[in-house]
């Protein structure tokens, strides 16, 4: 059948350009991954397939103290970061209109605004002023700092699901005899609950990619993977760092892919 | 398989179950009249205020199959909202069985809703969706199961019972609706055009069976619609709303055969609307004068005051009028449209109006003029009635 709508992708060197505007983009971690596995330390001459670099990785010491301090902050940041996130997507979607709705919006995306270089310094200065006072330098300064950075990532993908969501369900069930706590724990929560893993998803990954705010408030000796890397290739760059690069990003894949196939799910 | 509809009845008015005793005081009241005092609910936004019920009272006797009919945006869904408490009233008040439900929110309300979408939980099954209020209830296991599996018996869905709503037909949807409203056996439900998302088929079949569960199950139903002919063939009695507002309730004989105001009669069937002059006054008729000169009697609406000399508006339904050798008014045969049951005559009146009758066909009746010619109009005895404006 003959289309006589103008189509784009029917130009002459449609896929051509594409495909070389795609291989350009990637073309650098490409070869990132590459030269990951190349048995050569050199960072131009392969010297044929090996895995050495990863054993490396696996077997440092440092690597694997900052990767799971990583973790960890990641994790705890993801989990307070959604929730509070949950509770504002509530608060937002869930409550008839209110005076100053709009501000409330603009204050839940301010780390969205707020160049993360400011955020970082006004942490470093004010978490160094609590430090004076209580003594305290474990890692809840970094926890707290991450919760607080995240929490937009968290909000965006839970709102979206909320809005998409027919608030006549939870009418249903109050008029089924449920409580709003019942209502909450049987419809709402199930039915959000593709949008709450969305949301920890994008906080975790943007948590372990943060490094200007982590940076400025760590602490000595509390390096994570990302601010450890950005260490070591200031002195030198080793083929050990492409293996943890390609790792992390492995991760970073696997973490966004669960992010956009939940968010993508349709309610019900 | 079929159950007969008296063993029906017999399951569905076994005692209520052991209930959360802050629901039992106004579930175990001995009656579930709903009675409507003064109630209105305000709507505003910025500086405007929109008053989408108005001073709405009324009386719903237990077992009563009560609709509420009027055009979309007259209030209808704002007025069932506020009985099932979705809605709090500016003013005014709702008791059940002689006990305020004013303050009690939703879940404390023994009133059910099948919702206009049906609202079905998506991420249970058939049977859960059936057994959420009496899981709510805190009724056991055993006692939910043997519920929900007479439910789904009830709107012959037991086969589907495994299913997800989005795995089932809108008209199966709708009974799951039904049924999930039915469980907790409430003392009223309320039905949000159940009916308006079912092609025409589909709807016939259901609106018979809901008028059947109606009568087994013996449950006071509020059901809202737009669709006069629906409200017609279901109702114990309908209430017609307009702009927030009752303007008549009344049997649908009632309504469609003595419409009070204008409104009523315009928006529930055809109607002729004539210009009279009230000559004399009786109990609940009047001896008015037409255009044409005729004086004929017409019914008035329930405690209106109509002095003598009074210009009144008069409604004739089509089918009451008919072409005679004398009648009561004269104009020129226009137009004639044929039906197959029936033939619409349009008449040109000597004063400019058009009047609408429609006679019935039947097989050796004589032709009908040829249009043009000058037909006499005769008005069927007690069919003539005077409307508000
Ligand atoms: N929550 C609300 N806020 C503002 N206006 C409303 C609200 N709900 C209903 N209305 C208005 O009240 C009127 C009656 O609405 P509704 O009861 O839904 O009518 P119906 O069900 O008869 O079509 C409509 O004009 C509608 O716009
Ligand atoms: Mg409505």
């Amino acid at each position: 059948m003959a289309r006589r709508t103008f189509a784009l992708n029917r130009l002459p060197g449609f896929a051509l350009i594409a495909g070389i505007t795609f291989f350009l983009l990637y073309l650098p971690i490409l070869t990132l991954v590459v030269f990951s596995f190349n048995a050569e330390a050199s960072m131009s001459i392969w010297g044929g397939l090996s895995l050495d670099w990863y054993r490396a990785a696996f077997t440092n010491r440092t690597v694997q103290e900052v990767s799971l301090r990583s973790l960890v902050i990641a994790v705890s940041a993801a989990s307070v970061a959604t929730t509070v996130a949950t509770l504002a997507a509530l608060a937002t979607t869930r409550t008839a209109a209110f005076r100053g709705q709009t501000l409330i919006y603009a204050l839940i995306h301010q780390p969205l605004m707020v160049p993360e270089i400011v955020t970082g310094v006004a942490l470093l200065i004010f978490f160094a002023m609590i430090k004076v006072y209580t003594g305290y330098t474990g890692l809840a300064y970094l926890i707290a700092a991450h919760s607080a950075f995240c929490i937009p990532f968290a909000y965006l993908p839970i709102r979206a699901r909320l809005q998409t969501m027919d608030i006549t369900l939870e009418r249903a069930a109050a008029d089924l005899y449920a409580t709003p706590l019942q209502t909450f724990r049987r419809i709402t929560l199930p039915l959000l609950m593709p949008g709450i893993l969305a949301g920890f998803m994008l906080a975790f990954v943007i948590s372990l990619d943060t490094v200007v705010i982590t940076e400025l408030v760590k602490s000595a000796g509390q390096d994570t993977l990302a601010t450890y890397m950005l260490g070591q290739m200031r002195r030198a760059v080793t083929p050990e760092m492409y293996a943890i690069s390609t790792l992390f990003l492995l991760l970073s894949i696997v973490a966004v892919s669960v992010f956009f196939l939940l968010s993508r799910q349709r309610v019900g | 398989m079929d159950t007969s509809a008296d063993e029906r009845r017999i399951l569905y008015n076994q005692p209520p179950n052991p209930l959360r005793p802050e629901i039992a005081v106004t579930w175990n009241a001995t009656r579930s009249d709903i009675e409507i005092i003064d109630l209105s609910k305000v709507f505003s936004s910025g500086n405007e205020t929109f008053k989408a019920v108005d001073h709405v009272t009324v009386h719903i006797p237990d077992n009563e199959f009560f609709t509420l009919l009027g055009p979309s945006g007259c209030g209808k869904t704002t007025l069932l909202r506020l009985i099932a408490g979705f809605e709090q009233p500016n003013s005014g008040r709702i008791t059940l069985g002689g006990q305020d439900l004013t303050a009690l929110p939703p879940n404390r309300r023994p009133i059910n809703t099948v919702f206009q979408n049906y609202a079905l939980f998506p991420h249970m099954s058939v049977a859960d969706n059936v057994g959420f209020g009496l899981r709510m209830l805190g009724q056991s296991r055993r006692q939910i199961k043997h519920t929900v599996t007479e439910m789904l018996a009830l709107v012959e869905m037991e086969s589907l019972a495994h299913r997800r709503p989005a795995q089932i037909s809108g008209g199966q949807q709708q009974r799951v609706a039904l049924a999930r409203a039915l469980a907790p056996r409430p003392r009223v439900l309320l039905l949000d055009e159940p009916l308006s998302a079912l092609d025409l088929k589909l709807r016939k079949t259901m609106q018979s069976e809901l008028k059947r569960l109606q009568a087994e199950t013996g449950i006071t139903f509020v059901f809202v619609t737009h669709d006069q002919q629906e409200a017609l063939t279901l109702s114990d009695r309908i209430a017609v709303m307009h702009n927030g507002k009752i303007l008549q309730i009344g049997s649908p004989q009632e309504i469609y055969t003595h419409p009070a105001e204008r409104f009523v009669a315009d928006f529930i069937g055809d109607s002729n609307f004539l210009t009279a002059t009230i000559v004399h006054t009786h109990a609940e008729s009047a001896t008015v004068k037409l255009s044409s000169g005729a004086q004929i009697t017409a019914r008035l609406p329930h405690a209106m005051s109509a002095s003598i000399g009074r210009t009144v508006t008069v409604v004739v339904r089509p089918e009451h009028a008919m072409l005679a050798d004398q009648g009561v008014l004269q104009g020129t045969l226009e137009h004639a449209l044929y039906f197959g049951t029936d033939t619409q005559v349009q008449i040109r009146l000597s004063d400019g109006e058009l009047f609408t009758l429609r006679r019935q066909n039947t097989v050796g009746q004589l032709p009908l003029p040829a249009l043009g010619t000058v037909v006499n109009i005769a008005i069927a005895e007690g069919a003539a009635q005077v409307v508000r404006h």
